[in-house]
């Protein structure tokens, strides 16, 4: 009995430190200094964009801090200039490590406005 | 102004406005309520009025504006969206033909709002009517309770939107007055790109703006004006 608990006790440490080790690899884009402590954003980005989202669209304020497309002018990776075309974008990676659908990017755009101008200039 | 006792800073600054505003009424009339911290305000309402006089047949300029500005496939099936479309009338008995653009009227009273079952349709305070899709289910209510069938249900996955404009599957849409334009100061894409002026665009509630003092010197009418819906846009020579 003995025997198995050590056995048992062995297999979830080392699990355990399997999974603190690994973390999603991202693109981070130009990054820099975000509008919040990135530990609270990681917890929070969700709630600062739904609440603004709502004053943006219906009260059109749109001087607010917590927009998603400060978020895609930031984050959306040098190389690309989106947050979403590959597996290591910015929030593709880390919505995927942890099994979270994204739903913003069906009708919002993944990438940098500048970049969406360029190609649609005509 | 209620405060008669003007000092010299103050007379210097409403003086250089009043001047500002006569070189370029274009772009400086509406400079009040651009992207303030405070959002739409009630004491604007913005509108159109467009001379059917001076919109020419066969022109599709501000339908191709609208779809480049907006992101829309230009296409004209029934699935297809359309924000704003160009039609030709003719009085039967006259023979007198006419061409002019349709799209959403802006209603102060509008029908699409009364009906949605989620409030994701809505009126803005400054008057422009809009779809809240995060709300919007999809139901299609609206598409029905529209006069001017002005809305357009998205049927297909989109790619590649402007990321001014987002638009998406299952969700109804139409005319936004180019609400991202209009808060940072711009005009609508539309009045932008039309050749013959045809489409004037401003604040309805300042007496002192362009198309303000239009509606009072020419005769314009509503479309539909009998289901006292008030739209904001209205038609000049029609």
């Amino acid at each position: 009995m003995f025997r198995l608990l050590t056995i048992l006790a062995v297999f979830f440490l080392s699990f355990s430190a399997q999974a603190a080790e690994s973390t999603p690899k991202l693109d981070i884009g130009k990054g820099g200094q975000c509008v919040e402590d990135p530990q609270f954003m990681r917890k929070n980005h969700m709630h600062l964009l739904r609440h603004q989202r709502d004053e943006t669209m219906r009260q059109g304020v749109r001087t607010g801090k917590y927009s998603l497309k400060n978020c895609v002018e930031c984050h959306a990776s040098t190389k690309d200039n989106s947050v979403i075309a590959r597996e290591d974008s910015f929030c593709v990676a880390c919505h995927r490590f942890e099994a979270v659908k994204i739903d913003c990017f069906e009708c919002h755009s993944g990438e940098r406005k500048s970049a969406w101008l360029q190609r649609n200039a005509k | 102004m209620i405060d008669n006792t003007l000092n010299r800073r103050q007379f210097l600054k409403s003086s250089v406005g009043v001047a500002a505003v006569a070189v370029a009424p274009g772009i400086l009339l509406y400079g009040m309520a651009n992207g303030s911290s405070e959002g739409a305000s009630a004491k604007v309402r913005w509108g159109m009025l467009i001379d059917t006089s001076h919109c020419a047949e066969g022109c599709n300029d501000c339908v191709t504006a609208c779809n480049k500005e907006n992101g829309l496939s230009g296409g004209v099936a029934a699935t297809d969206s359309q924000w704003i479309r160009k039609i030709e009338i003719k009085e039967i008995a006259g023979g007198r033909q006419l061409s002019l653009p349709m799209m959403c009227q802006h209603c102060e009273n509008p029908p699409c709002v009364d009906v949605c079952p989620t409030t994701a349709s809505f009126k803005r305070a400054d008057g422009i009517v809009l779809v809240d899709k995060h709300r919007c289910i999809g139901c299609r209510y609206c598409m029905m309770a529209c006069p001017y069938k002005a809305r357009s249900f998205v049927h297909e996955a989109l790619h590649d939107q402007n990321p001014d404009v987002p638009r998406g599957k299952g969700t109804v849409e139409s005319c936004t007055m180019c609400v991202h334009r209009v808060d940072q100061g711009l005009q609508p894409a539309c009045a932008d790109a039309c050749a013959n002026k045809a489409i004037l665009f401003g604040n309805l509630n300042d007496p002192d703006s362009e198309i303000a003092k239009k509606i009072r010197t020419v005769a314009s009418v509503q479309v539909r004006a009998d289901l006292r819906l008030n739209p904001g846009v209205r038609y000049q020579g029609l």
